[in-house]
């Protein structure tokens, strides 16, 4: 059984009650339609759990397939950054089917954050490495494909639906 | 079906097809470790598949100085439709004719579906299997068990 290597700790993106008994952790690639498919469950977890639930986003973008996941994931680093990470986060989820250096200049405006220091950030590679990182501790964590969700550390084998998903928080909250 | 080939066997060797018109053996790959990775079948509808995410991690691979081989009962001419598609980039091997015999070498043959099992070996440079693993044929297995045998390879 796959485990999680890399703890979750203050490099991490994290929402929700920090002192939770359950964390959620997804390997995710913003380009891939999977992870846009698991963006409103995973919400829907976090209303259903409250406080009982933290999560957290890691990066793994399909490089190979995804010719924008990569660019994406360093622009939401670049909103991390400026303390607007979730928002980003959210924004890119959500306009998924758009994604390119045009919508990424349009969601750092709707941010609040400035467009032209986003993308010399892109082109300097300001958080490549950042991004990378966190893909290198996912691969030693046995991630197999984007999603990937670890449920206290356990890698979720199981069906990605809501109420599958339910009773696996469910069994990590009982243990 | 026959159990999986464990840690010390001699890697039975095998030519397959790897294009239309070109075969590779695994003994012409001697001297570099060889990760072979049997998996079911192409175009799996996921973008995270097995296939692909080797393909993205295959740096980490070629940082140990190894080869990776994919291997399934698909035809040649489905292999490089496949991986023109997912823009692979190491070789994709056709245990197509007779049918799964690669497979039930090394005991990785699902019989009753006839396609080959998830299974995952490491060979060292000397041809000899130094890990093997069976997934369940629903998990993809990942890379880490392939990365840790890697490593062990240079203790």
């Amino acid at each position: 059984m796959a485990t999680l290597k890399i703890p979750v700790g203050g490099q991490d993106h994290i929402q929700g009650n920090v002192k939770a008994a359950c964390t959620m952790v997804e390997y995710g690639d913003y380009e891939c339609p999977h992870c846009g498919a698991a963006y409103p469950l995973v919400k829907q977890l976090q209303k259903h759990f409250g406080k009982r639930l933290r999560f957290v986003f890691r990066n793994f973008p399909m490089t190979q397939l995804h010719a924008n996941a990569q660019a994406a994931a360093e622009v939401a680093e670049f909103a991390e950054s400026k303390g607007q990470y979730w928002k980003m986060h959210d924004l890119i989820f959500e306009n998924q089917d758009r994604l390119g250096s045009d919508l990424f200049a349009e969601l750092a405006s709707k941010s609040g954050l400035d467009p032209g220091e986003m993308h010399r950030a892109l082109a300097k590679k300001t958080f490549t490495d950042r991004v990378r990182a966190d893909v290198g501790g996912g691969i030693r964590s046995g991630v197999n494909g984007t999603p990937t969700f670890f449920i206290n550390d356990q890698r979720y084998d199981r069906p990605m639906d809501y109420a599958h998903m339910v009773n696996a928080i469910e069994e990590a909250l009982a243990s | 079906m026959a159990a999986l080939l464990t840690p010390g066997t001699l890697a039975p060797d095998f030519a397959l097809p790897v294009t239309p018109d070109q075969k590779l053996s695994l003994s012409e790959l001697r001297g570099k470790p060889v990760v072979l990775a049997f998996y079911p079948a192409d175009w799996s509808p996921v973008c995270g598949d097995q296939m692909a995410l080797y393909n993205e991690i295959l740096p980490e691979f070629q940082k140990h100085g190894a080869e990776l081989l994919g291997i399934s009962v698909d035809g040649v001419w489905c292999h490089t439709a496949f991986a023109k598609d997912r823009n692979l980039h190491f070789p994709l091997l056709a245990d197509f004719e007779p049918k799964g015999a690669v497979a039930r070498a090394y005991g990785a043959y699902f019989e009753a579906a006839g396609i080959t099992e998830r299974a995952l070996f490491v060979i060292d440079k000397d041809g000899i299997i130094r890990w093997s693993y069976l997934s369940p044929i629903a998990v993809n297995p990942g890379a880490d068990g392939i990365l840790e045998a890697l490593e062990a390879l240079e203790k």
